[in-house]
């Protein structure tokens, strides 16, 4: 038995305690938006926020985790597609299939909720998912785009 | 008796294979059959128009990422005159496509023809359904169609000062008697194809809402994982379910044929952990000892073996060889790569004695039909598939059906039950169909003006027709194999006029499956002979651009992209200090692509890929931006490929297993891309592949460039990149 705190509802699930975070999301509580794409942390399919920092969740044992520990997974970013990043996400038309976005936004996310002005490094060396379908040019004009429309308020 | 029937079990299940060869197959079509229309405002097969003005657009591709249904819908839309806003899209399932008689063609989304190989009748289908509406108007007031007009679904007669939507009409339209005689819009007309308009199906991308096949919840359903053999031709020998029964969720564990071992729970997470709790013994087979040593020597002989199947010869080769002021030889290779699609292979079953359904990712639905029907052991008409999104193809979910065969065999074995089969990355690696290991050995002859008289390429590897669709195969040879070398053709036509050649491939098939991955064949043949073209121009002492020119007035198309990308990035005049370019070009899928790669490499032997900048002739571009997307992403998945790319086999069994041993090209390595359409017209290339051709050889160019190496073997990862 777990206690989560999941898009700031509580959530109590029978799992366990050595099952990852993202079969919990997905299996028990119903959230597929986050992915799985490896299981060995070595994609970002599963990035979720915790407390604010991007987390991979396929090795991410639940008992890890306390009811105080805020998780924020895709579905909970935004009530409507809202996030500066969805919204140049959406005007860039970044994704191709799309499988890997979910968690390309929370890293993305997380990057500029911690430093509002990145630089190509600073993009380099934060958004180390994969994408296959190769949306690497158009991920990177968006937080761009993201980084300025928040400056500008 | 009903249609399904009509169409036999045997027929179709021969049918959709030869579907799936990757061939044109140019049928007939009909546009404008409406079914059951009192109850469907079905205009016909391809354009629904419902009372509240929703314009659904019937696509028989798939949508894995590369905007198909989007252009698609956008080509329908142009020449219906629809509201964008208004437009969505839906898949017909293969069994209803069999009982409409294959009413809406085949369900193939592969070989770059998402959009080139059905446009022809969707647009037709679609002024097919615009006349009807029309027609239906003017039956209402009275008027010739002639003096009525249409435009945002909006039917007006001027005369009259009447308008009406296409909403309101579509009912009577959809009873009216299809036209015979349609006329496309000249593509300098259009007003919603040809534009960059967004994509309709980014929002849910951005939420989690969009439902992949690996997403699906069915009420009641179970899970299960699953293990093959790692070793092709080897067998389950022995494992002890009892060890594994009572573990949490677990609802069974059983031995899928002689292969693999599958275990099924209440969630995929439980059946996975306990399948990985299982020890299991594998009979390893005849196989065992196979290695990428002992492959390279199988490939290595066929290199100069008598026996060879010729794909394109001119003139006398080994006689202008002979006379050739200057000879030059070189051997590259190519290696086993994998797809790795971001989404693993999944498929979910649900079986009764009287019916099979099937819901999946595949790029060919009427395949996995024909492969859950075989598997199910039911009639045609008692099964169906259903097709969700994907997460990527690239290929894989074309080659082979094996994930759906297995969730039906699974389902069967627990009737009425719907489960639901996801290959854990480690199956998927383990069990891609990957892209074929090639060699290929090149003899250039020049005269005393460094100018080609003879070039002699002998590729020997593996045939993907040979192992996936040897009824493609031509008296036991495999024509694919000369993808980009073919003397003439619209599909892949080599760009140089050289008076002497002669293309040939041994097959040599080593025991791991391969599959038609991204660009195929073009992927090695595009690295053969732009670097090898590349090395005479060393040899002759010229310039690699002017030294193609001379070959290709005859090809004007290759031409035109390959000086498109030398003008834009600047050919000949000074780069960045430490920056070195390279050229490549090739023709494939109906394109003709060019690339030019800029890359500096440090004293250490790092290499950075600055920019590429590209150029294509896809004939007609339905989305520019999209179409850009796709060159973007085509660098990513090619320089992947150069980069990282290979699956090693030691023992019998390819040795990678997911992406912390396959590692592919991240943010960090992504140049900047520069891409330059021109399109010419009057014909209709494919843009979802044809770039990854020439990602490859333009930077291996300009590694030569930069260092004076030459590196003929990919991966890179495996070069020492030090200047020479
Ligand atoms: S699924 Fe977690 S990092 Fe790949
Ligand atoms: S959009 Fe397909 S993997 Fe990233």
């Amino acid at each position: 038995m777990a206690r989560l705190n999941i898009n700031g509802k509580i959530h109590d699930v029978e799992v366990e305690p050595d099952t990852p975070l993202l079969w919990v999301l997905r299996e028990q509580v119903g959230l597929t938006g986050t992915k799985y794409g490896c299981g060995v942390a070595a994609c970002g399919a599963c990035s979720v926020h915790v407390d604010g920092v991007v987390t991979r969740t396929c090795t991410m044992p639940v008992s890890s985790f306390t009811a105080e520990q805020k998780i924020v997974t895709i579905e909970g970013l935004s009530p409507d597609v809202s996030h500066p990043i969805q919204k140049a996400w959406l005007d860039l038309d970044v994704p191709q299939c799309g499988y890997c976005q979910s968690g390309q936004i929370m890293a993305a996310a997380a990057l500029l909720a911690a430093n509002p002005n990145p630089s190509d490094a600073d993009i380099n060396a934060e958004m180390s998912n994969i994408c296959r379908c190769g949306t690497y040019n158009r991920i990177r004009a968006a937080i761009k785009q993201a980084a300025d429309t928040t400056k500008r308020g | 008796m009903t249609i399904a029937q009509n169409l036999s079990r045997r027929t179709f299940l021969a049918g959709s294979a030869a579907a799936t060869g990757g061939l044109s197959l140019g049928f007939h079509v009909p546009f404008a059959q409406a079914q059951d229309a009192a109850t469907t405002p079905e205009i016909n097969a391809w354009v629904v128009i419902k009372p509240d003005e929703t314009v659904v657009v019937r696509v028989a591709r798939v949508e894995m990422g590369q905007g198909t249904l989007t252009g698609l819908a956008q080509l329908v839309a142009e020449e219906l005159d629809a509201d964008w806003s208004k437009v969505t899209t839906e898949y017909p399932t293969p069994g209803q496509n069999v009982a409409r008689k294959r009413i809406w063609g085949d369900f193939q989304t592969a070989g770059s023809r998402g959009i080139r190989g059905s446009e022809d009748y969707m647009r037709k289908g679609a002024v097919a359904a615009r006349m009807m509406l029309v027609q239906a108007a003017a039956n209402e007031w009275k008027v010739p169609v002639g003096e009525i007009t249409t435009a945002k679904g909006v039917i007006t007669h001027k005369g009259s000062n009447r308008t009406t939507t296409y909403g309101k009409v579509a009912v009577a339209a959809s009873k009216l008697e299809a036209p015979k005689d349609v006329k496309l819009r000249d593509p300098k007309d259009w007003t919603i194809a040809g534009k960059s308009v967004k994509r309709l199906d980014t929002a849910e991308k951005l939420n989690g809402k969009q439902i992949y096949s690996i997403d699906l919840k069915l009420p009641g359903m179970l899970n299960a994982a699953i293990k093959e053999t790692p070793y092709p031709g080897g067998k389950v020998k022995s494992f002890d379910a009892a060890k594994i029964e009572k573990m949490p969720g677990v609802k069974k564990v059983m031995q899928l044929e002689d292969t693999a071992v599958v275990v099924v729970a209440d969630t995929w997470w439980r059946a996975k952990n306990a399948l990985d709790a299982l020890e299991i013994v594998w009979d390893e087979g005849p196989n065992a000892s196979v290695s990428s040593a002992s492959i390279a020597a199988m490939l290595k002989e066929g290199l100069d073996a008598k026996e060879a199947f010729v794909g394109n010869k001119a003139g006398d080769v080994d006689a202008a060889l002979a006379g050739a002021a200057k000879k030059i030889e070189a051997v590259y290779s190519y290696p086993y790569q994998h797809h790795m699609t971001m989404e693993p292979m999944n498929a979910t079953a649900q079986w009764t004695p009287e019916k099979c359904m099937v819901w999946t990712a595949t790029q060919n639905a009427e395949a996995a039909l024909a492969t859950a029907v075989e598997a199910a052991g039911l009639p045609l008409d008692k099964c169906d598939v259903t097709r969700l999104n994907l997460g990527g193809g690239f290929g894989r979910r074309s080659s082979s059906h094996d994930f759906v065969k297995q969730a039906v065999l699974i389902a069967k074995e627990m009737p009425g039950t719907p489960v639901k089969l996801i290959w854990s990355r480690e199956q998927d690696v383990l069990h891609g169909t990957f892209h074929p290991t090639t060699q290929c050995k090149l003899v250039g002859g020049l005269d005393e003006k460094g100018n080609v008289t003879a070039l002699r390429m002998r590729i020997s590897g593996q045939s993907i027709l040979a192992a996936l669709r040897p009824q493609a195969l031509v008296n036991g040879r495999d024509p694919a194999q000369f993808q980009g070398l073919n003397a003439e053709g619209p599909e892949g036509q080599f760009g140089y006029e050289i008076p002497n050649v002669l293309f040939d491939h041994a097959m040599r098939n080593p025991p791991f499956r391969p599959g038609f991955w991204r660009g195929v064949n073009n992927n090695q043949n595009a690295i053969y002979l732009e670097c090898f073209v590349d090395e005479m121009a060393h040899a002759a002492g010229q310039d690699p651009l002017e030294f193609r020119r001379k070959m290709m007035a005859k090809f004007p198309k290759h031409l035109a992209v390959l000086n498109t990308v030398a003008e834009k990035a600047g050919w000949g005049k000074p780069a960045a200090p430490g920056v070195y370019r390279g050229l490549a070009q090739h023709m494939g899928y109906g394109s003709y692509v060019a690339a030019c790669a800029e890359v500096s490499v440090s004293d250490a032997g790092e290499l950075k890929i600055h920019r590429i900048v590209a150029s294509t002739d896809c004939g007609h571009v339905v989305n520019p931006q999209q179409v850009a997307a796709q060159i973007e992403g085509s660098f990513a998945y090619g320089l992947s490929a150069l980069l990282f790319g290979e699956m090693t086999a030691k023992n019998g069994r390819m040795e990678q297993e997911n992406f912390d041993t396959y590692e592919v090209v991240r943010m960090e390595h992504m140049p900047a891309v520069e891409s330059y359409p021109i399109p010419s017209g009057g014909f209709w290339g494919g843009v979802g592949e044809p770039t990854i051709f020439v990602a490859a050889p333009a930077v291996l160019n300009a590694i030569f460039a930069a260092t004076g190496k030459r590196i003929r073997a990919v991966p890179l990862k495996n070069s020492d990149l030090r200047k020479a």
